[in-house]
């Protein structure tokens, strides 16, 4: 088979950062050697330290840097005013969108566009008809297996490349209800914009204190951190074509350096992971990936 | 409101004996599965094969009621087929409709059987009227059943820019999550409700009796602690009681069932075309049960809808049969949010 160059890609920031953090954050990662940059709000529509009119102004600039820039879209869409900005992002003509949600996918229909995580994408038949739509890349689901995949990989529809959400906290859930406010007995309309207080989420943890789940306003992530840094290998044997780090609070610059040599040779992946292990904001699982529960740790990069 | 407005009552049957007390006790329409993971209860002596899905439509249709049949988990790259046959064998047992959530499945329905109604589960995460038109303009849905996300308000938003019919949920187990977006369940698990048709599956399911008190475990994840005395119910992943900087709650959901039916009158003027309950995996008892009480409500509730009040009688019997003993209005009222 076919050896490919596998890209890096930067999946959407999922927590809410003040805007100089944001700022701060793609002033670093334009300098880092990541080739896709997703942008855009894609948990909750009361965030909104950068509008979308910030967004555009940062997707320019990163594109100037040389970064290829994909505009994601909100996965669960509520009102009408959510809608408005889907629209807004479908019609910007200059930037490829990443859909996140079938309403998406109708607005972007007959042109060139992305699938997200949050579409669910489990089999040739339906990522077939979604690129005689203009799909022209999709992101495997979370919790689907190097099994799964290679099957889809061989039915795969021409031109269609294949992105793997390769390392972060993995965005399990949307809920229409808030549970940061929730947790601080606040009403989500009025939820006095808590999230900012915690820039990588808030850990839930079992009642014996093991870190199990994390929350992040609507969505709920794991508490563990996806890490398949070890798997690159058979990921280039299955055909991907793009690998996405999802951006968190601290050291996300160091994990795209580990990557990018790992993708390099120059560095064993085993030593990456060893090196991770500092710099994740939990523990390392990668169950999803040998088709085992999604919290467990069965490949390499074992501690 | 115009005096012909229709709504349906759409009833849950795990079995045949359930389908039968559905349709006795006026369900409009009665939904089933097959007894395999291409539905959302793919659960252990549950649902329907070739044989009881006949008697049950030949049963339904004699008394002027219609079946309709869950094929809303989404086919597997590896085994497909599965899926694809069962939608075979759903055209040609002669169901009223399927439910469908995956889009190549959709694609398949709508060109090999063009005369087979379509319509879009509540594990096909349509929130939306474009994610909705979507589904209408492509494949020819005649009827989407909303994710339980969505206020009152909302709701009135997507019925007025579409015209599919939309289905609501009235009653049962409530999920928090947005249905098709979940995949808490196999992160435990490893089998989530669009993977395998289920969540929190029974047999990954531990109880046991130990000092602090009685625990519930998924796959050794400690999900609650029960204090003598305290009601235990099922261990679905989200119900638990977790600890979040110190303070130990129901993080995420109380153990608590939908029960939307002070909406009925506003869900009629909205036009909701359908009103669901939850519950395939309950006992025939409970579909008699909840069948009456929203047979009656809707009746009164079409004769007179500016005038209807919940009868105490049915909260009554309606309380009996709640999951976790507690209602909510969930996120057709604000707050809950």
């Amino acid at each position: 088979m076919e050896m490919n160059a596998l890209k890096l890609a930067l999946g959407p920031v999922l927590y809410y950062w003040s805007r100089e953090t944001l700022l701060q954050f793609y002033d670093e990662i334009a300098r880092t050697p990541v080739d896709i940059v997703y942008l855009g709000e894609t948990v909750c529509s009361r965030r909104h330290t950068l509008r979308t009119d910030d967004w555009f102004e940062l997707a320019e600039r990163l594109a100037q840097a040389g970064k290829e820039v994909v505009l994601s879209t909100q996965a669960l869409l509520e009102s009408e005013s959510d809608l408005k900005i889907l629209r807004k992002l479908a019609a910007n003509g200059r930037f490829l969108v990443e859909a996140n949600d079938m309403g998406a996918v109708r607005l972007l229909a007959s042109t060139p566009f992305a699938l997200g995580p949050h579409i669910n994408l489990y089999n040739p038949g339906t990522l077939n008809y979604l690129a005689m739509l203009g799909a022209r890349r999709w992101v495997a689901p979370l919790e689907m297996s190097r099994l799964a995949l290679q099957t889809m990989q061989r039915q795969r529809p021409q031109r269609m490349e294949t992105e793997v959400f390769a390392y972060g906290r993995m965005p399990l859930a949307f809920s229409a209800r808030c549970f940061t406010a929730r947790h601080h007995n606040l009403p989500k309309d009025d939820c006095q914009f808590r999230c900012l207080d915690y820039p990588d989420g808030l850990t839930l943890r079992t009642r014996e204190g093991r870190p199990f789940l994390t929350l992040n306003g609507i969505q709920t992530q794991s508490a563990g951190v996806y890490n398949l840094i070890c798997e690159l290998a058979g990921m280039r044997v299955l055909g991907v074509n793009v690998v996405r780090i999802s951006p968190q609070a601290h050291h996300t610059e160091k994990i795209i350096r580990l990557f990018r040599d790992c993708l390099e040779g120059e560095l064993a992946p085993q030593t990456a992971a060893d090196q991770m292990t500092r710099l994740m904001p939990g523990h390392a699982c990668d169950g999803f990936w040998h088709g085992r529960p999604g919290l467990e740790q069965v490949g390499q990069g074992r501690p | 409101m115009s005096p012909d407005a229709s709504m349906e009552l759409v009833c849950p049957a795990g079995n045949l004996p359930a389908l039968k007390a559905a349709v006795d006790n006026g369900a409009d329409c009665v939904y089933i599965g097959f007894r395999d993971g291409t539905n959302a209860r793919n659960f252990a002596g549950l649902n329907f094969d070739a044989a009881a899905a006949r008697e049950g439509l030949r049963y339904a249709h004699a008394q002027g009621a219609k079946v309709l049949l869950a094929l809303n988990t989404y086919p597997q790259a590896e085994n497909w087929q599965r899926w694809q046959g069962a939608l075979d064998q759903a055209a040609a047992l002669g169901v009223d409709a399927v439910i469908l959530a995956d889009v190549g499945l959709m694609d398949y329905a709508s060109k090999t059987y063009p005369g087979l109604r379509l319509h879009l589960s509540v594990q096909g995460s349509a929130t939306n009227y474009e994610a909705i038109n979507f589904f209408y303009e492509r494949f020819g849905i005649r009827r989407a059943v909303l994710p339980r996300v969505l206020a009152l308000a909302q709701v009135e938003q997507v019925v007025n820019h579409t015209p599919v019919e939309i289905e609501l949920f009235g009653f049962g187990g409530l999920c928090v999550m947005v249905e098709g977006r979940c995949a808490l369940s196999s992160y435990v698990t490893g089998e989530s409700p669009n993977t395998c048709g289920v969540c929190s599956p029974a047999k990954a399911v531990r109880w046991q009796q130990t000092p602090q008190g009685l625990e519930s475990r998924l796959n050794g994840v400690l999900l609650d602690r029960y204090e003598d005395g305290e009601n235990a119910g099922y261990p679905t992943l989200c119900k638990g009681r977790f600890e979040v900087n110190g303070d130990t709650y129901y993080a995420i959901e109380e153990p608590a069932s939908l029960n939307a039916m002070e909406c009925l009158p506003e869900m009629l003027r909205m036009g909701i075309k359908a009103i669901k309950i939850e519950g395939r995996q309950r006992s025939p008892a409970y579909v008699a049960q909840v069948t009456q009480a929203w047979r009656q409500a809707i009746d009164a509730c079409r004769r007179a809808p500016h005038d209807f009040k919940v009868d105490a009688a049915w909260s009554e019997s309606l309380s009996k049969v709640a999951e976790g003993r507690q209602h909510t209005l969930g996120a057709y009222h604000r707050p809950w949010k």
